[in-house]
């Protein structure tokens, strides 16, 4: 773009009409998008912002509102006969008031007001209209209003309940007013847990990142060369990460099965690997003795790491392959005659070579193995030291039904994000990608 | 004929084919014809190291693939021979001999390949590194094969067993032959019938292909205008573009939750519609400005002067070229909204609009069995393999275009 600014005589910065229509076809094509990109991902980041400084409990998404229950007693047999409309009214909330609540309901036809009324209420035309003032959190009361019918009505009787009150009053939203406190974060960051999370994700996304480029470089160094069968393996390597999750993680969940029927414990007892069934995804950690050292090995966590090196490296294999295919045979060529060694050729030519993918593959998957929820979720629930930060929010917010809690982690996953990828930006390398 | 480091190598190579071999054929064999056969690893590793090391003797040039079945058959009565002696395996019937038989024809067919051209004198360090990155890809090729397939051939397996036999005996991944169809694919039948996963699929559908013609709709024209357009600010969007992909879904999750609560748009596809769509966009955009890039201007500029408007040039010349690159995005995004389980599980309560990801979580419980869930999860598998493999090249196009996605 830059040359071809540059070639023509107009000076940059004077636009003649052309470019003028251009830059306005321009706007007009990219709006749409810019449009629902802000409102579904910017917006919402922000709210999460906004949420996190907030005490929002998942109940609270209802807001307060006044419930009416309606009913009219006794039912009325002839003419002159005396009845009672009550409304049962209450704050639906237990946490939040109501100020000014109006209510407001037309009398069916028919039906006089017999005696007193409710002081904050008053009828004109067969409608009862009430300023009821302010609800406490929970308040509850009932409304009586005394009515004598007339023959109109037995004729016609129209239940009270087939015109519904209408009934207004000004909830505070907890979600838009100005309340905001840093319990949330107190809250996290005080919580036991909250390192061993952090340290788990950290563990099973530099685990998982390098697992899956060391698997990916081995696998594409296996289809490098052409064979027959080599595109129907290419394809069949890329099943792991085109299936869907919610499938192959079930399929491990089978065949990880700690009780009867798991396939993997039951074939490494035939074979006499172990002697009893291994929790795969159940267990925490088993001590495990080398030269006298004792180390818990983390057992389930292992399991998680090894399920994303198993989903997510053909994506390595992928990038990895096109770019060895894209490799010239010349200086292989020019090795193999000065007697380099095959390995010598995959450390000094091959790597070499490979070292920028690798980075932005590494950046790439450090980013999102990161922000992974769903494997973890369908495999262990977060159970046996396999909490993530993904998982903790989801935690938080959803199962502790602490909206705000988990606001916050979520805007700790987003700073450590965002601390890492500009880290990778800075020190990763410029060239091919 | 001079005996040097290869001789032992070739032994090493010859036991350790064999004792892989006979652990993964054994198993193999469990799990195809569900009756037991225990292997044995001692007696495999010093048939397999005579054989190999028979093998070597020969002089490279006069080995044929006629020696190379003498030496399976010197491993597999080595075997025989130790197995009675050990009395290990029972041999009198015939899944253990037919498995052992197997073991080493394949592990023959193995050290030859590893050890083509090698004869058994000392070998200097470049044939030796030869012979090793033969046996590391020999032993990457079982190794990638086992680990891809076992989890789909469990799941496949098990959607086709009852829950006694399963429980029973886990290894019996054998497919019995003698059930008639009905009894054979009840889980299919009952997940249609009565879970309806008819219905999922049919959500799936909509969701999946609605979210991949929105997509294209919002991510040509802005593709487009990033990529051949000038105007100021274009630099900024076309680098910023994938950073907002790296934005998590886990991080958008509770305000979208929160939003779409009080919206209504929550327990509904629409919902679904207007999220996915926004998170595939800046993609689908990243990959097709990088090939509208790669389109000759010169063709463009020969449609502006012949009197083609801007819109003209994109509809009849820019679409057509790009076809390939369309229906790679249209195919990745596909597979991503297809296989999408965080919002779908956030957002969907009501069974009638479940999609196959939310269908086959709540399939997930211990009341139903655990047949019926991978019979889900195959019947969620499925559709996207077969278009995968059916459109294999445009998909894998399309994955390396654009696998800056998780």
């Amino acid at each position: 773009m830059a040359e071809s600014t540059a070639s023509k005589s107009t000076p940059p910065k004077g636009r003649g009409p052309l470019s003028h229509s251009e830059m306005r076809l321009a706007y007009l094509m990219i709006l749409p998008t810019l449009l629902i990109v802000m409102s579904i991902v910017l917006l919402p980041l922000l709210a999460n912002f906004w949420i996190s400084f907030k005490p929002v409990q998942l109940g609270d998404l209802r807001p307060p509102t006044v419930i009416a229950n309606e009913r009219m007693r006794p039912v009325p047999k002839a003419a002159g006969d005396l009845s009672e409309i009550s409304y049962r009214l209450r704050n639906s909330s237990q946490r939040g008031d109501i100020d000014n609540v109006v209510f407001s309901d037309s009398l069916p036809e028919g039906l006089t007001i017999d005696g007193d009324i409710d002081q904050r209420c008053s009828i004109s035309d067969r409608v009862l209209d009430c300023n009821l003032g302010a609800y406490a959190a929970g308040k509850r009361e009932t409304l009586k209003i005394p009515v004598v019918v007339s023959q109109s009505y037995i004729d016609d009787p129209v239940k009270p309940r087939q015109s519904k009150p209408v009934i207004s009053g000004d909830a505070d939203n907890i979600l838009t007013n100005s309340v905001f406190s840093l319990e949330n974060y107190r809250k996290i960051f005080s919580a036991s847990e909250f390192w061993g999370v952090l340290r788990v994700s950290l563990y099973y996304t530099v685990f998982g990142t390098i697992g899956a480029l060391v698997f990916g470089l081995f696998a594409a160094q296996l289809l490098s060369a052409t064979f027959p069968g080599r595109g129907i393996l290419r394809g069949f390597f890329l099943f792991p990460y085109v299936a869907p999750v919610i499938a192959v993680a079930f399929a491990w969940v089978l065949l990880l099965d700690a009780g009867p029927g798991g396939t993997l414990n039951a074939i490494l007892m035939k074979i006499g690997a172990i002697d009893g069934p291994v929790n795969f995804l159940g267990q925490r950690s088993v001590p495990i003795t080398v030269f006298g050292f004792t180390i818990r090995f983390p057992v389930a966590l292992t399991t998680v790491i090894s399920f994303e090196v198993w989903r997510y490296f053909p994506l390595s294999f992928l990038f990895i392959l096109a770019r060895m295919q894209s490799m010239s045979s010349e200086t292989y060529e020019a090795a193999e005659m000065d007697g380099a060694t095959p390995m010598q050729q995959f450390w000094y030519i091959s790597l070499p070579q490979l070292a920028g993918i690798l980075a932005v593959l590494f950046l790439l998957r450090f980013i999102w193995t990161f922000n992974k929820f769903d494997d973890i979720f369908l495999l262990t629930g977060g159970g046996a030291g396999t909490r993530t930060l993904t998982v903790d929010v989801y935690e938080q917010a959803f199962a502790v039904s602490n909206l705000g809690a988990g606001a916050a982690v979520a805007v700790v996953v987003f700073v450590v994000l965002l601390c890492s990828a500009l880290l990778f930006f800075k020190y990763s390398p410029q060239d091919d990608g | 004929m001079k005996i040097g480091n290869a001789f032992f190598i070739a032994a090493f190579i010859g036991a350790a084919w064999g004792v892989i071999y006979t652990v993964v054929l054994s198993v193999l064999a469990m799990l195809i014809t569900g009756e037991t056969v225990i292997p044995d690893i001692g007696a495999a590793f010093v048939s397999g190291a005579i054989g190999a090391g028979l093998y070597i003797l020969m002089p490279p040039e006069k080995r044929g693939w006629a020696w190379v079945a003498v030496t399976a058959v010197v491993a597999f009565i080595t075997l025989v021979i130790f197995n009675s002696v050990l009395n290990a395996n029972d041999f009198s019937t015939l899944i253990p001999i037919a498995t052992a038989l197997a073991v080493f024809i394949i592990s023959a067919v193995s050290w030859h390949l590893c050890l083509d051209g090698v004869s058994s004198e000392s070998q200097g360090r470049y044939q030796l590194e030869v012979i090793f990155i033969r046996v590391m890809k020999g032993f990457g090729f079982v190794f990638f094969i086992i680990i891809v397939a076992l989890p789909f051939y469990v799941m496949l397996m098990t959607s086709l067993k009852s829950q006694q036999s399963l429980l029973s005996n886990p290894l019996d991944l054998s497919i019995d032959l003698s059930k008639s169809p009905q009894q054979l694919f009840r889980s299919y039948i009952e997940l249609f019938s009565k879970y309806q996963f008819g219905t999922f699929l049919l959500n799936s559908a909509i969701v999946s292909v609605s979210t991949v013609l929105i997509t294209l709709l919002f991510s040509i024209p802005g593709a487009y205008a990033v990529s051949r357009l000038r105007f100021p600010g274009q630099a900024v969007l076309s680098r910023s573009i994938l950073l907002i992909y790296m934005v998590p879904a886990i991080v958008l999750v509770i305000p979208l939750y929160t939003v779409f609560s009080q919206l209504g748009l929550r327990n509904t596809l629409l919902g679904l519609i207007v999220v996915y769509p926004a998170t595939t966009i800046p993609v689908a955009v990243y990959m097709l400005q990088g090939y509208f890039r790669g389109l000759p201007y010169e063709l463009e500029e020969a449609g502006l002067m012949d009197g083609l408007t801007r819109l003209g040039v994109i509809a009849k010349i820019t679409l057509p070229l790009s076809l390939p690159a369309i229906a790679s995005v249209s195919l990745y995004i596909f597979m991503i909204a297809w296989n999408e389980f965080l919002f779908a599980f956030m957002f969907l309560d009501d069974p009638g609009i479940f999609t196959l990801s939310r269908g086959v979580q709540a399939l997930n419980s211990s009341e139903i069995p655990r047949q019926h869930l991978m019979a889900g999860a195959v019947i969620a598998t499925v559709p996207v393999l077969v278009l995968f493999l059916w459109f294999e090249r445009f998909l894998v196009a399309g994955l390396t275009a654009g696998s800056v996605k998780g």
